[in-house]
């Protein structure tokens, strides 16, 4: 227990300054820039309460809403896509439940259904970051597009960082 | 009353999420009066402190443009020197001290911050209320104008750039001297948009527009860019101009903070017009 808190500790802090140092600077196009902290609220154990992970996603939202003056976005997106992963892993349960200490990766739940449960959260996160960013409807199409974009570089940063995961695991 | 509770209960993680997204939200209402904001954006102490120190690192790899702008500024500056210019008339000159106000100041500073793919761009530098620096205040670089400074913490200040989508700058078309306000939409940040120029004015590719000085904020003449491209649709009074931004706004290193001395004095004067005649 005690050593996971610690791990996510390290884990929290790293992907904050990586996401607020370096990815905030790129951009392709000058429309798409990637949003890697939301990995964060992806790799919680599935035993985590509820109420920890909205309260997770609250605290990652500001610290990158620092980060970059825009107090209050992310937070909210963050907040919102917290409470979508309860439901959605309940939608995406395989049969007979998740067992015990099996965390959501690519290890230990498979390709297809890493992919779907990265894809649809990211997908959540991202719309609704880039709605509220642009808080109108005028340019619907021109956000949509600008969401869609961010979630496929998104998601490849995410499957890099399960990459990372998977061998370091494997090895020990 | 017990039901009540157990609804409560029950719910308690919606409840939770809505609470949450509550905060977030007034967070971002407020937030959009930048004032109220100074605890937790880019120029408070701490994070602005971490961004002075990797600036500190990123520096080296652009000094050597840096080092070239200067030196073109140098001799730009060695040109208007008096020792360039020889006496026309006589031996005699007058000089009349009393002539000559000072209008502007300026302060250097260096850019620890910015983004550029935001609707709402700011930049952070590393001066703030113990330079002098005060909200409203221009600033500038060698190659053109910038923006707005915003809000002012004691090392650092933010900086709303031209590259904003409430940031109208006064400009001018240094050609033929006709007014419009330029005003940047989200996209390429290396274009913007020229309003309120009338149809009637002699436009061409390539033109230079410059800075009015109407808004007491920039001196007159201050590089903005060059327009790329013009068209005007049928009916319509005012031309929809394309001005490709003199400055690269993804790589700004040392920019100056504009002080003017006047902008006080020409505010209340003109803050007289409003008032009832009696």
């Amino acid at each position: 227990m005690i050593i996971n808190v610690i791990k996510y500790g390290i884990v929290f802090i790293l992907l904050i300054l990586f996401q607020g140092l370096i990815l905030n600077n790129i951009e392709f196009g000058g429309y798409v820039n990637p949003f890697l902290y939301v990995v964060f609220i992806l790799m919680l154990p599935f035993e985590t309460p509820k109420w920890l992970v909205l309260v997770l996603g609250f605290v990652v939202g500001i610290a990158i809403d620092s980060f970059s003056s825009t107090l209050g976005m992310h937070t909210s997106a963050t907040v919102f896509m917290a409470f979508c992963r309860g439901y959605l892993l309940k939608l995406i349960e395989p049969r007979g439940g998740y067992e015990f200490n099996t965390k959501p990766s690519i290890q230990f739940m498979g390709v297809t259904w890493y992919l779907l449960y990265a894809c649809v959260l990211v997908l959540l996160h991202h719309l609704f970051l880039f709605y509220i960013e642009s808080f109108k409807l005028s340019q619907f199409f021109a956000t949509f597009g600008r969401a869609i974009a961010s979630t496929f570089f998104t998601l490849i940063l995410v499957l890099i960082v399960q990459l990372f995961n998977f061998k370091s695991t494997t090895r020990s | 009353m017990r039901n009540l509770i157990q609804f409560l209960l029950k719910n308690s993680v919606v409840f939770l999420f809505l609470f949450l997204e509550l905060i977030a939200f007034s967070l971002l209402i407020k937030n959009n009066n930048y004032q109220n904001s100074k605890v937790f954006n880019s120029s408070n102490f701490l994070i602005g402190n971490l961004f002075a120190t990797i600036n500190n690192v990123e520096e080296y790899f652009s000094l050597k443009e840096v080092n070239n702008e200067l030196a073109e500024q140098n001799a730009q500056l060695q040109t208007t020197n008096i020792s360039s210019f020889i006496k026309v008339y006589g031996n005699t000159v007058q000089i009349k001290d009393t002539d000559y106000f000072q209008k502007y100041a300026y302060t250097s500073a260096k850019v620890i911050n910015g983004s550029t793919n935001k609707r709402e761009n700011y930049i952070t530098l590393d001066k703030g209320s113990l330079n002098g620096i005060k909200p409203g205040m221009g600033v500038i670089s060698a190659k053109g104008i910038i923006g707005t400074v915003k809000n002012v913490s004691e090392n650092f200040c933010s900086v709303m750039s031209v590259l904003h989508e409430k940031n109208a700058v006064s400009a001018k078309i240094k050609k033929s001297g006709y007014i419009g306000s330029l005003v940047w939409e989200l996209g390429d940040y290396r274009i913007a948009e020229l309003k309120d120029l009338p149809n009637h004015v002699q436009l061409s590719i390539g033109d230079t527009v410059i800075s009015s000085g109407y808004s007491m904020v920039f001196p007159e003449g201050i590089n903005i860019g060059v327009i790329k491209d013009f068209s005007l649709e049928d009916g319509s009074n005012f031309y929809d101009v394309q001005v490709e931004f003199s400055v690269d706004y993804k790589s700004l290193s040392h920019v100056f903070i504009v002080k003017s001395w006047m902008k006080d004095e020409q505010k209340k004067l003109e803050a007289l017009n409003n008032e009832v005649v009696e």
